[in-house]
């Protein structure tokens, strides 16, 4: 077990962090899911961990309640703003949220309690493995569920056709609203996990940059189902651990696949279709 | 005080205009986002520099070159990745996401060569001559920087509103398609309107540069910012609206760094911007859109 120990205690944050990064994928999985594309789940991240993390470190409440807290404050912004903002589209979507996540950055950059651009220091280490684990699994099995539901059908109604969904009955703007909102849930709880791991957090991990990166890990792993984005955030943690050697080219890689992967993989690197056709193929070869 | 600050934002306001102008002429006439468009800003600023300080070349030949190299970038952006997502007839938000990748790999590619350090021009290629106009200190950087940035403006605005190939633009931005049966050569000018949007966005950087005389790799990220908020304001699409969007954004900001606080400055632009989207979705002087969502 000695090697374990040895790969634990150097490789435990990145591992912990391919579990944060993969419910973040989720996260805007999930509102993509709905047909919105939201540059804010970032900003959602920053405002689940900053509010998990003053509640730890001023008020001292149990790690349960924390992680709730952090994914209740963000799904609270998102359900107050989501009301105006869902109401545009496409683009002007995309932009509105970009411009509210800057807001957001550039107000936790000015605030006393939020510590400023030094960020907030000494955060106590909570997160455990199985924390994220657990967290993972639950998010997972609820999102695969929610799928079959008549929320999940709802959700693809929107996406592939708004007006149709309107005419059929569907509450479009509810279950927008419902989307943006839980996508903001697990963005937040996600962040309050990665605050209580990484013992100090920034406004500057939650800029546009890493609304980017959430967005770019989704699309790479593909959308089609909910092993894509997982995948794609594995990926992206863990490839610029093995392009250490490329310093500051590395990011250039990422820049890279993203381009690539919309160019050659429209549906991103894991879509069931093509890969039950590839394993119908193997066994075909060998029979 | 306040002419000193009139100044700074009528010099920061046209750069932003000139800047949003290229942002928004993509988006009129190729109807894409191009999040590359700060990283591009970037290069230019860059590519003088490296002409400046390694070829010695006198700074107006450095902005030429600027606009000629970052101009062939969104050439070859345009050409290598935009071509092939028209030709698949990709949904319309997937341009912007692969030019997002376009703009990580610019930045990065620019941090690898040049570093991560501020890099700055040197102190004899600027202008010389400063002198008073009452209680304003006038640089002639500032008299170059607004001139440069309204002459091109005027360039492009005559091109546009005077000539064939400005009418054959406009036909364009209606209905690409309609464009393309009535005998225009879409992919030839939406190739040349790709250039020609660089080009600006790549002088832009130039002037900024020169103005703040402080390049980093990571300068385009809030210029990008800056002209989103500029091509919103102004409603996105519209020329026109880009210029008075992007004197006003300089306004707005300087006034708001003066008097209410240095940080809020890039509060105000975002502020603006998210509550104009709420309220008019169109832009300030837009008209109410009519193209489908």
């Amino acid at each position: 077990m000695e090697w374990f120990n040895d790969f634990w205690s150097t490789y435990s944050t990145l591992v912990f962090s391919v579990g944060v990064h993969a419910l973040l994928a989720l996260s805007i999985w999930l509102t993509l899911s709905c047909g919105l594309l939201s540059l804010a789940n970032a900003a959602f991240m920053g405002i689940g961990a900053y509010v998990a993390a003053l509640l730890t470190v001023n008020l001292d409440w149990s790690f349960g309640t924390v992680l709730l807290a952090g994914g209740i404050a963000p799904a609270l912004v998102a359900l107050i703003i989501g009301a105006p903002v869902l109401r545009l589209s496409g683009v002007y979507l995309a932009m509105a949220t970009l411009a509210f996540g800057e807001v957001v950055r550039i107000t936790v950059l000015n605030l006393e309690i939020t510590g400023g651009p030094e960020g907030l220091n000494g955060i106590p280490l909570a997160t455990e493995g199985w924390h994220i684990a657990l967290i993972l699994a639950i998010t997972v099995y609820g999102l695969a569920r929610l799928r079959r539901s008549k929320v999940g059908r709802a959700f693809e109604a929107i996406k592939e056709d708004e007006v149709a969904a309107r005419l059929m009955g569907i509450n479009v703007d509810r279950y927008k609203l419902l989307a943006f909102s839980l996508g903001a849930f697990i963005a937040g709880v996600a962040g309050a996990l990665n605050a209580h791991f990484t013992f100090f957090i920034s406004p500057r991990e939650y800029g546009f940059e890493n609304a980017v990166d959430i967005l770019t890990m989704a699309v790479l792993g593909g959308t089609s189902s909910l092993i894509g984005p997982m995948l794609g955030s594995s990926i992206l943690t863990l490839l610029p651990e093995l392009l250490r050697s490329l310093q500051d080219f590395r990011s250039l890689v990422n820049g890279a696949v993203l381009v690539l992967v919309v160019l050659f993989l429209p549906k991103g690197l894991w879509e069931s279709r093509r890969i039950k056709a590839f394993f119908k193929r193997l066994k075909g070869g060998q029979a | 005080m306040l002419e000193q600050q009139l100044l700074n934002a009528l010099t920061l306001g046209s750069v932003y205009a000139l800047f949003a102008l290229g942002f928004t002429l993509v988006f009129g006439v190729l109807a894409v986002i191009n999040l590359s468009h700060g990283a591009v800003f970037m290069v230019g600023s860059y590519a003088a520099l490296a002409m400046v300080s390694h070829l010695n070349a006198p700074l107006w030949v450095a902005m030429i070159g600027a606009m000629v190299v970052s101009g062939t970038i969104g050439l070859l952006v345009d050409v290598l990745v935009l071509k092939p997502l028209r030709a698949r007839n990709a949904p319309h938000l997937i341009p912007m996401i692969a030019t997002i990748g376009v703009g990580i790999m610019l930045t990065s590619a620019a941090q690898g060569i040049f570093g991560a350090e501020v890099l700055r021009f040197p102190e004899e290629i600027m202008p010389m001559g400063d002198f008073m106009v009452g209680e304003v200190h006038v640089r002639a950087l500032e008299i170059a920087i607004v001139a440069i940035a309204f002459v091109l403006m005027a360039v492009l605005f005559t091109l546009l509103k005077r000539t064939q190939l400005g009418r054959a633009l406009r036909a364009i931005a209606e209905s690409p398609k309609a464009a393309y049966l009535l005998g225009i050569n879409v992919e030839g000018l939406f190739h040349i309107t790709s250039f020609a949007a660089a080009a600006l966005g790549g002088i832009a950087g130039v002037l900024i540069g020169l103005n703040f005389n402080a390049i980093t790799p990571f300068m385009g990220q809030p210029m990008l910012h800056k002209g989103i908020a500029v091509i919103i304001l102004g409603g996105m699409g519209d020329i026109r609206g880009a210029l008075i969007g992007g004197l006003f954004l300089g306004f707005a900001e300087v006034i708001s760094k003066a008097y209410l606080s240095s940080q809020m400055g890039d509060a105000v632009a975002f502020g603006l911007l998210f509550l104009i989207l709420l309220v008019r979705p169109s832009g300030l002087f837009g008209r109410k859109l009519e193209r489908k969502a």
